[in-house]
């Protein structure tokens, strides 16, 4: 077992700071939370909100108790080909001791308490009228107790891909200072394996003709939540370049630019695309849009230029609108919500363009190095997860 | 086929590792990395036609149910 590396000073206004947008952070929960219950039935809004609350509750407990201590440091490393290789957190369970460690730390720690409730919100919202609510928790607990430490660990907690620069001369090793991969990836991955196994909704793909449409019953609450979850995203982008890029206080303000113009830009590109297919804009792919282009800023919000931001957020707004039609129609994979598109592909998007637009030498295959990791995740989940979970 | 897709994945994963360990070269490591990523694709591609195929056989299975019936009618 090897000791914390060592742990950069936080000041206390910088402190307040990443405190008080932590504390903000939560609104990009409700927000998606909103969007989903919007896309989904309206005989089964209640269900979706009151399972959106209750797998965040369960996420949250199932992190403090055991998550915390696979996800924290010290840690467990063993050498291969003379490197070290730091895979696993052994810090104490139950966060015993907690107040005694640094303020960054306990920052990191309740940065990841936000990220896990999110990333086990997400398939939720895919698995609409079909995923058990009980069975939908036994996941969640699985997902917070175990996979997402695991990879909070190699990407936050000093790991292994956070050592790839330092180990192998991969630019700053893997850069997520956002949650792309750990929350986004991850979410829209076990998302997918969650509508593998639980199948399409009654009616939704009948023996002959095309897919039926069932679309959102509320664009209210699609619209709302979309504004909800710029507050949020703009303060877990900034939180997350203050404790995992040590962003100077002078960077900041580029990074909530750069998460407005993606999240701008992907939503007028899906506007454009949708507009121009269907003869006028449709509200719920522009949300998803507008929803790709957050989760793509995640991932790059800290590191790219303002032009940047833009092309990275026009592709997400492109790809998306076509992504969904391709799931639905080519693939016959029913996700309401959108997640797979959004979450998976957006934050597998903005990894790549990070690690494209990162001014460092090797970042590139930092970036595609871990990457394949997330895809490997969802067979993973796909074998794991019950086929009791469903309805 | 869909098991079988799911466990290509990994392999793909463990290639682009592997790729770190064993070239110092950029080029080589950059290469083997692609290739890492291109059976993790592969992996995915034919897991997702496992399921396209085992849907079908669910969409099929009532409808051979009928089909029965009615024959032993």
């Amino acid at each position: 077992m090897t000791t914390p590396a060592a742990v950069l000073p936080l000041s206390d206004s910088l402190f307040a700071l990443t405190l008080a947008l932590l504390l903000l952070a939560p609104l990009a929960i409700a927000g998606v939370a909103l969007v989903n219950t919007g896309l989904g039935r309206s005989r089964s809004a209640a269900q979706s909100l009151l399972g959106s609350i209750t797998i965040v509750a369960v996420a949250v407990i199932a992190f403090a108790v055991v998550g915390v201590a696979f996800a924290g440091n010290p840690s467990y490393t063993f050498f291969l080909a003379g490197k070290p290789w730091n895979w696993l957190g052994g810090a104490p369970l139950l966060l015993h001791n907690f107040n005694a460690s640094q303020p960054l730390s306990q920052m990191g720690v309740l940065f990841e308490f936000m990220a896990v409730a999110f990333a086990a919100m997400i398939p939720w919202g895919s698995g609409a009228d079909r995923y058990r609510l009980p069975a939908g928790c036994i996941s969640t607990a699985f997902l917070a107790a175990a996979v997402f430490p695991l990879l909070a660990h190699w990407i936050w907690g000093g790991g292994w891909l956070a050592q790839l620069g330092a180990n192998f001369g991969l630019g700053a090793g893997f850069l997520d200072a956002g949650g792309a991969a750990t929350v986004h990836a991850l979410g829209g991955l076990s998302a997918l394996a969650v509508v593998w196994i639980a199948g399409s909704r009654k009616g939704k793909f009948p023996k002959e003709g095309l897919a039926t449409a069932m679309p959102g019953h509320n664009a209210v609450y699609i619209l709302f939540g979309c504004l909800l979850a710029l507050i949020g995203w703009t303060a877990w982008n900034v939180a997350g370049a203050i404790l995992w890029l040590h962003a100077a206080p002078s960077t900041l303000v580029v990074t909530v630019i750069n998460t407005l113009l993606a999240a701008s830009t992907a939503l007028v590109a899906t506007f454009t695309v949708t507009r121009t297919r269907f003869g006028k804009p449709d509200a719920s792919m522009c949300a998803n849009g507008w929803l790709a282009g957050l989760v793509t800023s995640s991932a790059c919000a800290g590191i790219v230029t303002p032009l940047e931001a833009i092309f990275v957020g026009g592709i997400a707004g492109l790809a998306t609108p076509l992504l969904v039609e391709l799931l639905e129609l080519a693939l016959s994979i029913d996700d309401p919500s959108g997640a797979i598109t959004v979450h998976a592909f957006g934050g597998l998007w903005g990894l790549f363009a990070a690690g494209l637009f990162a001014p460092q030498q090797g970042q590139m295959l930092a970036q595609l190095v871990a990457s394949p990791r997330f895809l490997a995740w969802c067979s993973r989940l796909s074998i794991c997860s019950p086929r009791s979970s469903t309805a | 086929m869909k098991f079988a897709g799911l466990l290509v994945m990994p392999a793909g994963f463990f290639l682009a590792v592997a790729a770190l360990v064993l070239f110092p070269d950029a080029a080589l490591r950059a290469t083997f990395v692609l290739c890492g990523l291109a059976v993790e694709a592969l992996g995915l591609g034919v897991a997702v036609r496992g399921h396209m195929e085992r849907l079908t056989d669910v969409h099929l299975a009532p409808a051979l149910k009928v089909t029965g019936g009615a024959s032993r009618r």
